[in-house]
């Protein structure tokens, strides 16, 4: 790719978590992160962005196959705010694993705020032959 | 690339000043201005969205830029303006992969920014910490306030 033919990025309004129905009991707002997924044979791999969050600040959970990633980010105590584009808050997502991963071996890393997960696919099951004594 | 500039400090006059550029910002959409949209689809601006704050000593220019590496950030400044420059490049993928979800945007970003007061040039300096950029601009001694003794 050339110089010319690179996009020039755009900044897009974080989206916030409404919470119709159920009353949210902790404070602050949440944030749907932006995520990119890609599959391979071997396994699902997520980037999630989470600007702002420390590692001990991100909690991966998984439950019926549904995996919940929610990233707690304190806003800045500030001085005297002149300019403000966008808030800081947490990021919470949800996503549903196939019955063919492997959920024991799900592994997490941070990396520039953005929380990368991979999945592995469960190996295949091996087709058994029977002999027929 | 955009210059955002400030005239003028904190009296009632900017202050009116910066009211009426944020409901221009909120009624033209140009920039991602906190509080919701009536339309509810998300706005769109320039890359990165900064926060911008003031300690009397210096300025502090905040920015959430995750995935995107320290050293592919190129921070500038000359007299009172400051530049970043980057680049967020797309994770390798392995071929014959396939994409389900692509949300994050890759690419380039160049954003200018002029302080309303003049900063030690020699004195800025950035960290970038879990996606967070921060720069730190300290005032030039001629622009400090200072107390003004009179003399009897």
């Amino acid at each position: 790719m050339t110089e010319k033919e690179k996009k020039e990025m755009e900044t897009t309004e974080k989206k916030a978590i409404e919470r119709s129905g159920a009353e949210s009991t902790r404070e602050g707002v949440l944030y749907v992160p932006d995520v990119d997924i890609v599959e391979t044979d071997e396994a699902i791999t997520l980037w999630v962005d989470v600007p702002g969050a420390r590692r001990d600040q991100v909690d991966i959970d998984i439950n019926e196959n549904v995996l919940t990633l929610t990233a707690r980010v304190e806003p800045p105590a500030w001085e005297r705010p002149l300019y403000r584009e966008y808030d800081v808050g947490g990021f919470e997502r949800r996503f549903t694993l196939g019955e063919k991963v492997d959920q024991e071996k799900i592994s997490a890393k941070l990396e520039d705020g953005v929380m990368i997960l991979t999945v592995p696919k469960a190996a295949p099951h091996e087709p058994r032959k029977i002999a027929i004594a | 690339m955009a210059v955002i500039r400030w005239l003028g400090n904190d009296d009632v006059f900017s202050r009116l000043d910066r009211m009426q550029r944020d409901m221009d910002r909120l009624a033209t959409g140009m920039f991602p201005a906190f509080g919701s949209d009536l339309s509810g689809s998300p706005r769109v601006g320039l890359y990165p969205p900064l926060n911008i704050f003031d300690d009397s000593e210096s300025f502090k220019v905040h920015a959430e830029v995750p995935g995107v590496k320290p050293s592919d950030i190129d921070i500038s400044v000359t007299g009172n303006t400051l530049t970043i420059r980057g680049e967020r490049t797309m994770p390798s993928v392995p071929e014959g992969a396939s994409w389900h979800r692509r949300e994050r945007q890759m690419g380039r970003f160049r954003r200018s920014l002029t302080l309303p007061e003049q900063i030690d040039a020699s004195k800025v300096s950035a960290r970038c910490e879990n996606g967070v950029l921060e720069i730190l601009l300290p005032r030039a001694e001629s622009a400090k306030q200072r107390k003004i003794e009179i003399k009897v």
